[in-house]
């Protein structure tokens, strides 16, 4: 038998199941015209739950290209500090999350779709119920006739049939929302987990180590400084102190002798700041 | 003649068109028979095609049953097997 026909009665015979048990086709007609409420009402909330997953879909979205920037700002500043292999580590961790996101955005397409169809769905049944509840009422008022009888199996099995189209409709995208809860849930887990960067940052191995490394240079730079200063200043002192301690400057004399209990501290305290931009803007 | 697009909703064909459908609904079957999605989603896609291009939208306001039912265009080969499978078990459970 052709498979179109057989689909055909499957389709007609799902919603017809709770209306065979009724003996009167004027109840049929009551019962038919309840259900259609009801599922009327089942099919508005499933039109509200596939809005709510594509929002979660898309906040992760979100979610991960921040990782995905930060990543890449990440490897930009690790080369600048010469650690390709912290630069390495963060592209392939960021494309890592480009194959998460590529995914999430061919699943939102699919949702975005699923939701404008069930909109119109509702549409369509919205107008199939009230033009159901016109003619029940004129069937039922000629229901002695014979004919009656046909037509109101007729109009029963035609909205039956769309009863079921939209169930089914209704199921399947239902279904693909639990695929994408799964994978939504599943990605979650990777950010909680560190695999993929935390935005946070505080548990993220490659910014600790970035910082580290910059720390490490910032204190390499100071130092350099430091003993550039201690270099420039401790000729001029000694040649001071030793060869004409008042007469030339008994200004450069104080600060002199102050310089190793005073200034050298302060000037310690200092340095990071006006040291830590130079630093920056020297490697960027 | 009825056809429902499943997800879509039904339309009314001429019998040329009819004819045409007919044989692609062979098709249809033989790729569900061996489980050949290509030839599935081929099948699919020209009878949906044809659909669309000869027959006539009824308004949603129009109460009737269908001759025939099309899955629904992004069916997949086993959801349409699970539909039709829901069928026997209801000749069954009506023969019991």
């Amino acid at each position: 038998m052709s498979v179109l026909k057989r689909l055909s009665s499957v389709v007609q015979a799902k919603a017809n199941k709770a209306l065979d048990r009724v003996e009167d086709p004027r109840d049929t007609l009551d019962l038919s015209y309840e259900k259609q409420l009801e599922q009327l009402q089942q099919v508005r909330k499933g039109v509200a739950d596939v809005a709510t997953a594509r929002k979660r879909i898309e906040l992760q979205a979100e979610q991960l290209q921040a990782s995905a920037n930060k990543l890449q700002d990440q490897a930009r500043s690790a080369l600048a500090q010469n650690r390709e292999d912290l630069a390495r580590e963060a592209l392939t961790r960021r494309a890592a999350i480009a194959t998460q996101l590529e995914q999430l955005k061919t699943q939102h397409d699919q949702l975005v779709a699923q939701e404008d169809k069930l909109v119109q769905t509702t549409q369509q049944l919205q107008a199939r119920v009230e033009a159901f509840r016109t003619q029940k009422e004129t069937l039922k008022a000629s229901y002695t006739a014979a004919q009656a009888q046909t037509k109101i199996g007729e109009a029963v099995s035609g909205i039956s049939e769309s009863m079921s189209d939209t169930g089914m409709a209704m199921q399947r995208a239902q279904d693909k929302i639990a695929q994408m809860q799964a994978r939504a849930g599943a990605v979650d887990e990777l950010l909680a987990s560190g695999a993929l960067t935390d935005l946070t940052g505080s548990s993220d191995p490659i910014q600790a180590e970035l910082d580290k490394a910059s720390q490490s240079g910032q204190v390499d730079a100071e130092l350099a400084q430091l003993k550039g200063q201690l270099a420039a200043a401790s000729p001029a002192g000694v040649l001071g102190t030793a060869e004409k301690p008042e007469a030339e400057a008994p200004e450069e004399d104080k600060v002199v002798d102050a310089e190793p209990v005073v200034e050298s501290p302060e000037d310690a305290a200092k340095t990071p700041d006006p040291f830590t931009i130079e630093d920056k803007e020297g490697e960027s | 003649m009825i056809v429902r697009i499943l997800e879509d909703g039904q339309y009314k064909v001429d019998k040329p068109t009819a004819k045409k459908l007919d044989a692609l609904d062979a098709k249809l079957g033989k790729a569900l028979d061996k489980a050949d999605e290509a030839a599935f989603a081929k099948a699919l896609a020209g009878l949906v095609k044809t659909v669309h291009s000869s027959g006539k939208k009824l308004e949603p306001s129009v109460i009737t049953p269908s001759d025939l039912a099309i899955p629904a265009a992004t069916s997949t080969l086993a959801e349409v097997r699970e539909l039709l499978n829901s069928e026997t078990i209801k000749v069954k459970r009506k023969k019991g």
